[in-house]
């Protein structure tokens, strides 16, 4: 049996705000292996860049990692010194935030930023080493080794997001998380930064946590998806689970809301809102939206169970659903 | 037919530097019409660059044209008596992409529709402005007790834009021009959204032009479908037979990178390669051309619009088997 290149056990996060403790990530628990692409869906505020962040360990206050662990490839992040946090961070676990491309320094050369990652690291002690890295990370997500020589205002929106890939590739991660990494970019663009996303992962043989709200975009790329609500996981699926047989009443909704290419003009919206995590209702978070509730649901929170070996749902009444059909 | 309104061979070029001149085609001599008899929603769809945007702020009048009119109901806009101008101002509408910056954060959300009521005197009593309101709001599905009185950060983004379709819906507009009104919103949100759109086109018997890059949801709201690139027209025609069976080699590649949310329909099945943009645009010939993997001798030349059927016309040469179309006569492959 192959180890798991990410084990997150029971992670919790809450904001301290003044209006009081807010439980943005409650008890996830998550594994992967490697090689495999997973997809972690859900609306704005469900907590899924909080995840990234917390396994990144770079949640700010007043926010702060409460408890559980994340381990990766062996070692217990949670459990690390700053230091060593910090050498972790791109050689073992690297991050490709939202609208990566407008992170990078406008002042500086491409090639300068690489060799600025590859030295903190002190990974590669000399220069013609470090150039051949950032060489071999430039053609791996398909761009010229005379990019380096550029500034980040000569290249195009696209380019700027492959640049900051292979900036997270630069020195090998295990497990790339990447959020959101082509929402500020037209199709045609995604597409082309996907697939090399795609291509740069098969040939690290990393692990991929791809964050967002696009399901299309997962249908196309990962191979499970775990959908959120409220910092809580709801269900956990092959993606081929997910798309023809969701279980969990959210993930139902989700997937009927998609558009389809054989019943045009139909629209099918979520009714109703996500609560605010300040006022979260009392036992499953999604009840006051859920066509199915019961007086369970308002009492208990429903613990994430293996339905199947591979299917994760944390709903009451999956099991009678399908014990009616 | 009257025509509601009517770009004739428009043309916006951008140019910047005072001693070498650099210009930039944003959208090159585009001639469009929508019926004002016949309330429609025509989609106009492209990548960033496309000209998208400018025609948008072309249409509402904040730009000029740099070459070219836009007539709305027979009148040039760039043209207009003030008393006519306000008049265009009332019922051409715009809904823009971003819900978070069009709010004034210290001001509850009853502002933005109650400034409008004033500027144009829709009611001269408060009870008057408060039903007004209220009417609008409950056109775009929204109950007017849950947002009245609050403060935009206490909306989420889906209900922001609602209120901005009903900003525009207070007005009774005659034309919309809805600038990526969902790109910004959370896809769980989108349908609503796009289902008020659509209610405003069937019930309130608005025009709408809807511009955007998602294919997908212009599919289910648009009855028809220009797709600019670097500011020229490649295809237009019917969304329906536009989206199903795409001919310029441009559209082809857009559908192709769409990621339809259908395990069965993978990314680039069409086996189109994506190329680079290399370069600025250089001479007169096809706008595609760099990019494009069936490209020709005789792309050097400028294409002209080959119409494909009734309903479909594309402007590229391995089409030209076709029947020309006249530039100028692009609005008759659009079903209304």
């Amino acid at each position: 049996m192959t180890q798991p290149v990410l084990t997150v056990n029971n992670l919790q996060v809450t904001y301290f705000t003044e209006a009081g403790r807010v439980r943005a990530l409650d008890g996830v628990n998550l594994t992967l292996n490697p090689g495999e692409k997973l997809g972690l869906v859900g609306e704005s505020g469900s907590g899924k860049s909080t995840m990234a962040l917390a396994m990144m360990r770079m949640i700010k206050p007043p926010g702060r990692i409460e408890g559980g662990s994340v381990v990766v490839d062996g070692v217990d992040l949670t459990k690390l010194n700053d230091e060593e946090m910090r050498e972790a961070r791109l050689s073992r676990i690297s991050y490709i935030p939202q609208g990566a491309m407008n992170s990078l320094n406008p002042v500086m050369r491409i090639g300068a930023q690489m060799r600025d990652a590859i030295k903190a690291h002190k990974l590669a002690p000399d220069a013609d080493d470090i150039e051949k890295r950032i060489n071999a990370a430039l053609v791996s997500v398909d761009l010229k080794p005379t990019v380096a020589k550029m500034y980040p205002h000569e290249l195009s929106g696209g380019m700027k997001q492959r640049v900051c890939i292979a900036i997270g590739i630069l020195l090998h991660p295990k497990l790339i998380i990447a959020d959101e990494p082509t929402s500020a970019l037209d199709v045609v663009t995604q597409r082309q930064v996907m697939q090399t996303l795609d291509s740069v992962q098969k040939q690290l043989g990393a692990a991929i946590i791809l964050i967002g709200h696009d399901m299309g975009l997962m249908a196309q790329f990962v191979d499970k998806v775990a959908v959120m609500y409220t910092g809580r996981l709801m269900e956990l699926s092959t993606v081929q689970d997910m798309f023809t047989n969701p279980q969990h009443p959210y993930a139902v909704a989700l997937i009927k809301s998609l558009p389809n290419l054989n019943q045009r003009g139909v629209f099918h919206g979520i009714p109703g809102l996500a609560p605010a995590l300040l006022r979260l209702p009392p036992g499953c978070s999604f009840h006051p939206r859920c066509p199915i509730a019961q007086d369970i649901c308002k009492a208990q929170v429903p613990p994430l169970e293996a339905k199947t070996p591979t299917r994760f749902v944390a709903c009451h009444l999956v099991e009678k659903i399908k014990n009616e059909k | 037919m009257a025509p509601l309104i009517e770009l004739r061979n428009v043309s916006k070029v951008y140019s910047k530097g005072l001693i070498a001149r650099a210009s930039t085609v944003a959208l090159d001599n585009l001639s469009l019409s929508l019926d004002a008899d016949k309330p429609t929603i025509m989609t106009v769809a492209g990548e960033s660059g496309s000209g998208k945007t400018t025609l948008a702020m072309l249409l509402l009048g904040f730009i000029e044209p740099s070459s070219g009119q836009i007539y709305y109901q027979g009148k040039d806009i760039t043209k207009l008596s003030p008393v006519e101008r306000t008049q265009f101002r009332k019922e051409v509408q715009a809904v823009f992409q971003d819900p978070f910056a069009v709010f004034n954060p210290f001001y509850p959300v009853d502002h933005l529709l109650s400034v409008p009521i004033d500027k144009f005197k829709l009611a001269d009593s408060k009870a008057k402005a408060r039903n007004l309101m209220e009417e609008a709001l409950n056109g775009v599905g929204l109950r007017a007790e849950d947002v009245l009185g609050r403060f935009p950060h206490q909306l989420s983004g889906g209900q922001r834009q609602r209120i901005n379709v009903a900003r525009a819906l207070l007005l009774k507009p005659k034309l919309i021009v809805a600038d990526e009104p969902v790109s910004m919103v959370d896809a769980s949100l989108r349908a609503t959204i796009l289902e008020s759109l659509r209610k405003l086109n069937k019930e309130y018997g608005i025009s709408i032009i809807y511009i955007t890059h998602d294919l997908t949801t212009a599919f289910h709201v648009a009855n028809s479908i220009v797709v600019l690139y670097r500011g020229g027209v490649m295809e237009a025609g019917d969304i329906e037979t536009v989206i199903k069976s795409p001919q310029h080699p441009y559209t082809r590649l857009l559908i192709d990178s769409i990621p339809w949310p259908d395990l069965d329909r993978r990314w680039g099945g069409d086996q189109m390669p994506i190329k680079e943009i290399e370069g600025a645009l250089m001479g007169t010939g096809c706008k595609f051309a760099s990019r494009c993997p069936f490209v020709m001798e005789k792309c050097k030349n400028l294409p002209a619009h080959f119409r494909l059927n009734q309903h479909q016309t594309a402007s590229c040469f391995l089409h030209d088997q076709h029947p020309m179309l006249d530039v100028e006569k692009l609005t008759e492959v659009l079903p209304m």
